[in-house]
């Protein structure tokens, strides 16, 4: 055990992944992640690898698809800004059905520009075809890069995977982290071995285009596959715990049934959990649900979990304009006909810091019917002036 | 049913499949005689449908050269052109498709 | 194998095929990065590929970080032996929209050949003006309309913009002289790193041309002086097309719908005074003239 930043946890388990591209641009707070891996090029440790230093994420999230198509294992990390300018590169790589893995060091959306923390960049990519799974701590995110490759690159899978962990508050907390050793991982993960790539012995045509007569089965085609997906890393999940004496859970983890369960992702799962904890030794029935899992949606494992619940309380970390958060309504979507009452709570937008006693307060309020199921904003009172 | 690849990765010169013959109105008609087998038409052409072929032996002196000519290959002729206008010896020319002749009355 | 196939669907006197088999005949069997645009739609449908070659479209603007992203690829699996890596991509994908990510590509110094398939507009969307669309030139974003005569300002110079980056090959080509594709494209991969080639390319749509008028219009582009062919190795000019009788632009225009209203439109002789100048700072400065 070693206490460590949250980059360098990053940093580590990639190098030991055996990457054979790497590609990033700075921007904040992910750059330090991209800063330790390129000293470990300069150092000569990371083998044969080539880290590149692209012009923009639009340039990196490019070379790295041309870098999965030729069959080489790539790495990327990014946030915010920088995520929003791949993402036309990243719905073209899973539709390529590129095997890219990425970091994400979650941070809010301009405008207003601010560097701190929220989970809009990633729920912006909800729709990309690419898996995303939300760490709580530093060990979880070193642990789950190995993974990421070997769920990415599973034939039956073959999409992009998105390691989201919260910027600041996990990229650069100090924390104790067992840093895995490099015969566990080759152990673990097997060199990709890719289906199909481009090379002049078999010369393949990648990124056709598709007329109206097929486009749509292509779609549903990676649909299978984040379906698919589902199954092969609940397998991957275990045999980690195994292979590293550490288990996570599955898409979710859960405690004891309940009458009141709160849903919270990332590294806001830690104090939930404790609040949760604190409550129901006050004799409160009351349960906690860390989301691990965003895409694929872990559906079924909700409703399990949910069964016996009239409450559920999701804590968002982000909004969709105009409608309910994201979260919010795939939990809904996956309980409909449960009758239980959703209440979504909106807090920690922008790096928002997020108190013990705002968590408290609001489940106790939920727990005492003080409040309605729906939207609620645990947002300062305002006005807007015209200035 | 309908087979797809992950990824919709194609198969090499599947093209080949697309027959672009019937597109143009006018073909093109080498003069065989004229032709002088410079191979002009073979570079330009844009559809990749000419190709020179051997049509015979000529006595030069002492040596036997090989006599090639610029054979079409109508199936995937477009009928731009192109060869006609960049023939060096005027060998190629176009002609309307009879198909098309019946509209111009 | 072919490494270009018949089948494609280019429009019937597009000059766009010429220069692609062209230059893989001058380069052999590569790896190919194609941004969106005319010749990955007339090539690149799924189970309707007409190449025989590893052939990559992703986007519009990304082709260069693509091919980037293959040879570094190639360098870490150490399989560089497998063949060149060749981009082509559009006018306004090279000079408008991936501008970043080329200057990304030359700067990082990739071991790539950018071809740059110059047809003077962004014709897969239906003839819009680009960055390297000529002066005065009509398009369907910049009509010759009461006030406008089509184009405002000039073609940019993107063969200064890859010298700017210290390209050790560096040069334009036509359709018009395929033989000179070929040879520049097989030249080109000699040099290690960034090379980019620029072809001019007719577009018998966006143009107003029929198939036959392609070539001689390709042609009289650098017979006016307009579109010089040059060639650069290590930043030094080492070879020019030499025009002998060098044409009047008007000769050029006059061929084409698109540029048909600078002939009627009241500001249309000074644009084409302008090309001349143009034509004749190119003869001044390439020494074209024999
Ligand atoms: C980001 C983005 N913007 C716009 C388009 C639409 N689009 C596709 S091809 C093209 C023009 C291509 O022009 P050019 O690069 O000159 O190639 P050409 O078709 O002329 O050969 C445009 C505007 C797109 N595909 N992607
Ligand atoms: S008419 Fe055009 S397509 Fe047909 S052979 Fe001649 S150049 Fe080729
Ligand atoms: S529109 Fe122009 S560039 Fe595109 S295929 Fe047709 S002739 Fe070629
Ligand atoms: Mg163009």
């Amino acid at each position: 055990m070693k206490v460590v930043r949250g980059f360098y946890s990053v940093a580590y388990s990639v190098r030991l992944c055996r990457p054979d591209v790497i590609c990033a641009y700075p921007i904040t707070p992910q750059t330090e992640i991209v800063e330790r891996l390129a000293e470990m090029y300069a150092n000569g440790e990371l083998g044969n690898c080539e880290y590149v230093t692209a012009e923009s994420e639009f340039g990196a999230a490019s070379i790295l698809v041309g870098a999965s198509a030729t069959g080489a294992r790539t790495f990327t990390a990014t946030c915010s800004q920088g995520l929003i300018l791949m993402s036309e590169v990243l719905w073209n790589a899973s539709g390529m059905r590129l095997p890219i893995v990425l970091v994400n060091a979650n941070r809010s959306l301009s405008a207003p520009l601010s560097i701190w923390n929220d989970h809009q960049d990633s729920m912006a990519m909800r729709d990309a075809g690419i898996i995303q799974v939300y760490a709580e701590s530093n060990q979880e995110v070193h642990d789950m890069i190995p993974q990421a490759y070997k769920v990415a690159e599973d034939r039956r899978v073959m999409l992009p995977f998105m390691v989201c962990m919260d910027g600041y508050k996990l990229t650069h907390a100090y924390e104790p982290v067992d840093l895995l050793d490099q015969e566990i991982v080759d152990g673990f993960l097997p060199a990709y071995d890719p289906p199909v790539k481009l090379t002049t012995k078999k010369p393949l045509t990648f990124g056709s285009y598709a007329t109206p007569d097929c486009y749509m089965e292509f779609r549903v085609a990676m649909h299978d596959a984040m379906d698919r997906a589902r199954k092969v890393m609940d397998n991957v999940f275990q045999e980690w715990a195994e292979v590293s004496g550490r288990d996570w859970g599955g898409h979710i983890s859960n405690g004891e049934e309940a009458e009141t369960c709160v849903i919270a992702m990332g590294s806001l799962a830690g104090l939930v959990r404790n609040v949760v904890e604190e409550l129901r030794k006050e004799g409160k029935s009351v349960s906690f649900i860390k989301l691990r899992t965003f895409r694929p949606f872990p559906a079924e494992e909700l409703r399990k979990a949910l069964t016996g619940a009239s409450k559920v309380i999701v804590f968002e970390r982000s909004l969709s304009l105009g409608s309910e958060p994201p979260v919010t309504l795939d939990v809904k979507s996956a309980i409909q006909k449960m009758g239980i009452d959703v209440y979504s709570v909106v807090v920690g937008l922008g790096g928002r810091d997020v108190p013990r006693e705002l968590v408290k307060s609001t489940i106790q309020e939920v727990l005492e019917d003080r409040v309605k199921p729906g939207l609620h904003f645990k947002a300062k009172q305002f006005e807007e002036v015209i200035p | 049913m309908i087979r797809i690849t992950p990824g919709a990765v194609s198969k090499p010169l599947e093209s080949l499949k697309v027959k672009t013959g019937d597109w143009g109105a006018e073909y093109p008609v080498i003069e065989e005689e004229k032709c002088i087998g410079c191979g002009e038409c073979e570079i330009f052409c844009p559809d990749l449908c000419i190709e020179l072929i051997e049509a015979g032996m000529e006595k030069k002196g002492e040596k036997e050269k090989i006599i090639r000519v610029a054979k079409v290959n109508y199936e995937y002729c477009k009928g731009c052109g192109t060869c006609s206008v960049v023939c060096p010896a005027e060998a190629i020319k176009m002609e309307l498709k009879d198909i098309y002749r019946g509209e111009l009355k | 194998m072919k490494l270009f196939g018949s089948g494609h669907g280019a429009c019937p006197g597009c000059g766009l095929p010429i220069a692609v088999k062209n230059v893989l005949e001058g380069v052999g069997p590569c790896f190919v990065a194609n941004s969106t645009g005319c010749l990955e739609i007339i090539s690149s449908q799924y189970g309707k590929s007409a190449w025989g070659v590893p052939y990559i479209h992703s986007v519009f603007e990304n082709a260069a970080a693509v091919a980037a992203g293959i040879e570094v690829a190639l360098k870490a699996l150490r399989r560089t032996d497998e063949g060149p890596i060749v981009v082509f991509a559009g006018d306004g994908a090279t000079a408008d929209i991936g501008i970043g990510p080329l200057s990304g590509m030359f700067d990082r110094g990739h071991n790539v050949l950018y071809v740059c398939l110059d047809n003077e507009a962004y014709q897969n969307t239906g003839n819009q003006q680009s960055g390297l669309t000529p002066s005065g030139c009509y398009t369907t974003t910049t009509p010759a309309g009461k006030i406008m005569a089509g184009k405002q300002g000039q073609k940019k110079d993107m063969v200064a913009f890859a010298l700017a980056h210290k390209l050790p090959y560096v040069a334009t080509a036509s359709v018009a002289f395929p033989r000179d594709i070929k040879r520049k494209a097989k030249r080109a991969i000699e040099f290690k790193g960034p090379k980019y080639i620029q072809i001019h390319s007719p577009c018998v749509t966006g143009w107003g041309l029929n198939g036959k008028q392609a070539i001689p219009v390709a042609r009289l582009a650098v017979e006016t002086g307009l579109y010089p062919l040059v060639e650069y190795e290590n930043g030094e000019l080492v070879r020019v097309k030499k025009v002998k009788e060098r044409k009047p632009v008007e000769e050029y225009l006059k061929q084409q719908k698109r540029f048909r209203h600078l002939f009627k439109h009241p500001k249309g002789h000074e644009v084409v005074e302008e090309l001349q100048k143009i034509a004749d700072g190119n003869a001044l400065k390439f020494g074209l003239d024999i």
